[in-house]
């Protein structure tokens, strides 16, 4: 057994170098606590909705989330007449019909969420050269995602301070790689109104909307902790009987 | 096997024709093994089943994925929001790739601990490379698949590796790539090559079986064993079940990466779709190429970097010709004991340097290391065999009490 607790050391001490390593090379971001940390971590589904509506009414207008479909809001609680609603207040392009033309119609639950531009060359146009990225991934495409994003929404400050130059259309946040960044600060207090009465503050927008990107990043996450779960009680009963079985049979091993 | 006499007309049969029964009781039954084996030697049969594991979820994802630059990033996407349990089995095939690694990299190190080159398993030994060289170009590929910016700019990187070649260097890079720059050619032969080079990796294993099943396991102690004697136990049941035993662990931990922290042992920025004109801050590749890639910085030339990287691997094939002492075992040789650890210290720094940027102390501790490593196999190794005098020898695994000079486990041939 000695030797195998051994094994197992070498193992996770190999496992845990990478990380060490990449905590020593990443931006440091205070960390906050989430509903979806742990191994019975979920994703906080109020939150979530209310993320929902941020993200509508605030960043949608510059950033996609192209690969969200509608009807996946279904695991966040909403029901289906609510989702046909929703995605039928957008447009999206289809055909060509039987005549060979391209129509406009209305989006159903099927369709993905529709971007604000038609394309990175419209997007960087409008937006002064600058491409707001699509935000389906963002949680997990930057390292430390929920924080990071968190951080990245709370903290943008009125002025740089002394002695740093901001480049024109530049803003400063504090925890942008380089502190200059092209998105104006887009959350003020009260800037959206929840319908379930809570305080649209700047730091709860940018917690709910940081609950909706994590869901969008991967809406497998619920499913996928609770399936370990029950995963990791089968293997600890297969394991301690494969354990019994190694010493009943080796019992009559002489050393 | 010439005790084996089944009792079921119908398997009688067939193996008179095909002796296929006869020869798993050979090799999965009745093979005499060592009795002393610790559980280290679990992680052979660990990496085996793990390859079997890559192959099926691999197979699988390969169902539903498209190899074109304009279509990998969101296919893969696509297996993970729309495929049934699709997430899982990419996640299956991501962490699987990083604890085959995990299980190889202990297994080398308890080869090299063990002295389990030594004749006559020299060739075992050779294959075992050839396999760790296999699986470094499988996961290389696979890891541009997924056509992330660490995909890309990883490939990017790597391949141009080749241009330090002196005359034909540009050339073969623009031959390996299909075109001008890592590109949709690219991908679609990586795809194709990763596809097959497992099945290369299981011809591999193959061989490295049936050169393992010439002479049997080596053992802890690092004597060779008589077969029949009271040294060896039949491999059924008392290996398959401390093999099923080491399997619950492992995937007990496997399960734990899959299920709880999917991608803590991958990096972010490949979450990005791939794009030529955007270069990440650091490209760093994945954590298990991490040494070989710090020894390949270490050294200021381009072409000097490439042949000390390949030559990292190279050494390990010539290693049964470095280390001439006739004891296996580090057990036996306080010496080799204690630089053994010194080389596992030496490669979890490179590791380390490998990802940090190449500049400051980084730098000089890459160069460190890097001749170390060279050292322990060119120099410390042959003048050890020299050298040392080892702790006198048991006579068998039965009578641990010493009795044998050194030489006694000099090996018969």
């Amino acid at each position: 057994m000695r030797k195998f607790v051994i094994a197992a050391a070498v193992a996770l001490g190999l496992a845990a170098t990478p990380q060490i390593a990449k905590a020593a090379g990443g931006v440091d971001v205070p960390s906050q606590s989430w509903a979806f940390e742990g191994v019975f971590g979920t994703i906080d589904i109020p939150a979530a909705q209310r993320g929902l509506q941020v993200y509508k009414e605030v960043c949608a207008s510059c950033h996609g989330l192209s690969l969200m479909a509608y009807r996946n809001l279904a695991q966040i609680g909403f029901s289906e007449e609510e989702i046909k609603a929703l995605a039928a207040d957008y447009t999206v392009m289809d055909g060509p019909n039987d005549d060979g033309e391209m129509f406009e119609r209305a989006a159903i639950p099927s369709d993905r969420f529709v971007s604000p531009y038609a394309n990175e060359q419209e997007a960087r146009a409008i937006n002064n050269g600058a491409y707001p990225v699509d935000l389906s991934l963002i949680i997990k495409a930057r390292a430390d995602g929920a924080n990071y994003l968190y951080a990245l929404l709370t903290g943008y400050r009125e002025e740089a301070p002394e002695g740093v130059d901001l480049m024109p259309g530049m803003y400063y946040n504090e925890y942008y790689g380089g502190n200059q960044i092209a998105m104006p600060q887009p959350l003020y207090d009260d800037f959206v109104e929840y319908s379930d009465g809570t305080q649209a503050t700047v730091s709860q927008m940018a917690k709910d909307v940081t609950y909706f990107l994590k869901f969008a990043a991967e809406p497998s996450h619920d499913e996928r902790k609770q399936m370990g779960i029950k995963v990791i009680i089968f293997l600890l009963v297969f394991t301690g009987l494969a354990y019994a079985s190694m010493k009943k049979i080796w019992a009559d091993v002489k050393k | 096997m010439s005790t084996y006499n089944p009792s079921n007309p119908l398997v009688r049969w067939i193996d008179h024709r095909l002796p296929m029964f006869s020869f798993m009781n050979e090799h999965l039954t009745d093979y005499p093994t060592p009795k002393n084996l610790n559980y280290f030697w679990n992680f052979g049969s660990l990496a085996g089943i793990i390859l079997v594991v890559m192959i099926a979820s691999g197979i699988t994802l390969a169902m539903h994925y498209t190899a074109h630059v304009d279509y990998a990033f969101n296919s893969v996407e696509r297996i993970m929001r729309d495929v049934n349990f699709g997430w899982m089995i990419r996640y299956i095939h991501m962490n699987g790739a990083h604890l085959f690694f995990v299980v190889v990299f202990i297994h080398i190190f308890r080869g090299l601990y063990y002295g389990s080159y030594k004749a006559p398993r020299e060739i075992l030994w050779m294959l075992g490379v050839a396999i760790l060289l296999a699986m470094m170009a499988t996961a290389f590929m696979g890891y541009v698949l997924p056509w992330g910016q660490m995909s890309f700019w990883g490939a990017t990187v790597i391949t141009n590796l080749f241009s330090a070649i002196p005359l034909v260097g540009e050339d073969i890079v623009i031959w390996l790539w299909g075109a001008f720059s890592v590109d949709n050619a690219t991908l679609n032969r990586f795809f194709a090559l990763h596809y097959l080079m497992p099945f290369v990796i299981v011809g591999l294993v193959v061989l490295h079986l049936v050169a393992l099943h010439r002479f049997g396991s080596n053992n802890p102690i690092g004597i060779d064993v008589k077969k029949g004697s009271q040294d060896t136990i039949p491999f059924h049941p008392y290996y398959t079940i401390k093999d099923t035993f080491g399997l619950g662990v492992f995937l007990l931990v496997f399960a734990g990466l899959v299920f709880f922290a999917p991608n803590y042992l991958g990096h972010a920025d490949n979450y990005i779709e791939a794009n030529p004109l955007v270069t990440p801050a650091l490209i760093v590749p994945e954590w298990y190429f991490l040494p070989f890639y710090a020894i390949l910085r270490a050294i200021p030339d381009k072409l000097g970097g490439v042949i000390a990287m390949f030559g990292s691997i190279a050494v390990l094939f010539i290693l049964p010709w470095l280390d001439r002492s006739p004891v296996r075992s580090a057990t036996y040789r306080p010496l080799f004991k204690l630089f053994f650890w010194i080389l596992v210290l030496d490669c979890i720094l490179l590791g380390y340097v490998g990802a940090m940027p190449a500049e400051g102390i980084w730098v000089l501790l890459g160069q460190v290391g890097t001749a170390y490593y060279f050292a322990h196999f060119l120099i410390i190794l042959p003048l050890l065999s020299k050298l040392e005098t080892p702790k006198p020898l048991p006579t068998s695994i039965s009578k641990p009490v010493t009795g044998g000079a050194a030489p006694a486990a000099a090996p018969a041939e």
